[in-house]
């Protein structure tokens, strides 16, 4: 009995026995089902799904994308450490966000053509061209964050500065004066802290930690020069 | 036997003195499997002058640069290696700028002949955009005492602002150091430094005028000038003692001729700016009548002072 029982798994007293020395004694007879069904865990079913939307609604992926920016939107807004602008992240938010600033800003008062506020262009130079170089900075000190999700978080994280300027404007339908002013410039002064504060908590992590400083300074002189050209609009 | 005693381990004393000064540097261990033609020995010298470690260090930085120059242009880790600085580094170079001491040459001293572009390209946007920033501000701190001066924006003024200083920080250092690989035959004992070096240290001496600019918001001239002329000294001063272990080999003419001129470029973008920026008030009532297409920021090609509207 002990003979036949040998253990198969055993190689320091048996010799290694071939793999699958003891299929040759199996027949396959008639009896046993080889069919069945293979079943495929429910999340990759989902994701099979996903990639087939050409047959939705157009409201359906409208909708969908819209949630997608209202979702990053309350991210800014109530900054936490949290992945979601990282992992998923898209341009729509800062595009719309770009134009409306530079549509707002565009021409302040000029009884000039030099004088006067920034043009739609350098608005928008400005912002594009001002994140691109932010990003290339952190790429180049080493940061590990990839370039469009860097736009994205900047571009993101002018929202606050945005809603400034929506308040600036409706201050200066007021009466002018240095209250007007005062109560302007706090508002933005809070919301580029806010919008400060917001982007670094999600750029400061991917820095390496004697660099964060560096990477960090762009941001502030940023979000300084919007502040600035929102504070000195003047219709 | 005396072979044990030769083959015990000996602490290299000088060369843990020298990394205890030093903790920045990048060292190599022995126990490295790889090749020692691209390293660097630390190299125990005498200790003290600067003068005598003049032929150690530059084989050093020549060996240092062969190495840099590895990774070829087109990838992106040639451009990283000009973004290698920590913060301490940078905040370290800022200050030696701050303070130039006679005989300690920037270059050598503070960028131990590893600079970067960190420091320059961010001191440039920060200056331009102070300097405009701060301009238009003397206009709003005049409007509150004097109402009648009209109040606008200027946007204008960050871009021929980002134009002149970026313009002066990369085309003066290319013409300097292009006058100085020219004159390279005459000097024996020091090479010249190299484009980047030269881009450094210049990019560094600018940052003095970043707190003086903010100061010239003070409607005082008196003060605005005696701003102006210690910033402008400092700065100058920094360029030349960097400069001077470079040109002290050659020619007296030559030597003074650079200098000067260099000194000359740095107090005109300076005068410049103070005159561009902040124009003395008065002149603000009369509206000059610039002609320009609307095209007009990007036309301002050349930095060049303002036609006085004297009255």
């Amino acid at each position: 009995m002990a003979e036949a029982a040998e253990s198969p798994g055993d190689p320091r007293t048996t010799s290694p026995r071939p793999l699958f020395a003891g299929l040759s004694e199996i027949s396959i007879s008639q009896d046993i089902p080889v069919e069945g069904e293979i079943t495929i865990p429910m999340r990759s079913r989902i994701r099979e799904l996903d990639s087939s939307t050409l047959n939705e609604s157009v409201q359906n992926t409208i909708m969908r994308d819209l949630k997608a920016v209202g979702k990053k939107f309350m991210h800014v807004l109530y900054p936490r450490k949290s992945n979601t602008l990282l992992r998923d992240w898209d341009l729509w938010g800062p595009l719309v966000l770009c134009v409306t600033l530079a549509l707002m800003l565009q021409r302040g008062s000029a009884d000039n053509e030099n004088d006067g506020g920034p043009q739609f262009a350098e608005v928008f130079v400005i912002i594009w061209f001002g994140a691109v170089t932010i990003t290339l900075n952190s790429k180049l000190l080493g940061g590990n964050i990839s370039f469009f999700q860097s736009l994205c978080v900047l571009g993101y994280c002018i929202l606050p500065l945005t809603v400034a300027l929506l308040v600036c404007r409706l201050v200066l339908l007021a009466k002018p004066g240095p209250i007007n002013f005062i109560v302007r410039l706090f508002v933005v002064i809070v919301m580029f802290a806010w919008s400060i504060v917001a982007s670094t908590a999600f750029l400061a992590d991917s820095q390496p930690p004697n660099r964060k400083a560096l990477a960090i300074y762009p941001v502030f002189l940023f979000y300084f020069v919007i502040s600035w050209m929102i504070l000195t609009f003047t219709p | 036997m005396a072979a044990a005693d030769e083959l015990a381990f000996h602490e290299f004393e000088e060369a843990t003195n020298l990394l205890l000064e030093t903790p920045n540097v990048t060292t190599v261990s022995r126990s490295d499997q790889r090749p020692p033609e691209g390293h660097v020995a630390v190299a125990v010298g005498p200790g003290g002058s600067y003068g005598a470690e003049d032929e150690v260090e530059s084989d050093k930085t020549a060996l240092l640069q062969e190495e840099q120059q590895q990774p070829g242009f087109w990838t992106f880790s040639y451009y990283q290696s000009f973004f290698d600085v920590d913060t301490s580094q940078v905040l370290d170079r800022i200050k030696g700028s701050l303070l130039p001491r006679p005989g300690h040459s920037f270059v050598r001293h503070r960028l131990r002949n590893r600079p970067d572009l960190y420091g320059p390209f961010w001191i440039c946007a920060t200056l331009a955009f102070v300097l405009a920033i701060t301009g238009n501000l003397t206009v709003v701190l005049a409007q509150r005492t004097d109402p009648s001066i009209h109040y606008s924006p200027q946007f204008h003024k960050v871009t021929v602002a980002g134009i002149t200083i970026y313009c002066y920080a990369w085309l003066v250092p290319l013409a300097l150091w292009a006058f100085l690989q020219w004159r390279k035959g005459v000097r024996e004992r020091m090479g010249p430094y190299t484009f980047l070096e030269t881009v450094c240290f210049y990019g560094y001496s600018l940052f003095i005028f970043i707190p003086t600019v903010v100061l010239w918001l003070i409607p005082v001239p008196w003060l605005q000038w005696l701003f102006g002329a210690l910033a402008l000294a400092l700065s100058a001063a920094g360029l030349v003692f960097t400069l001077w272990p470079i040109v002290r080999e050659d020619t007296r003419l030559v030597a003074s001729v650079l200098l000067s001129a260099v000194v000359l470029l740095h107090a005109l973008l300076a005068v410049g700016c103070k005159f561009y920026f902040f124009q003395p008030l008065p002149l603000e009532h009369m509206a000059p009548t610039h002609q320009n297409t609307p095209l007009h920021p990007h036309m301002v090609l050349t930095p060049t002072l303002p036609m006085p509207t004297t009255a």
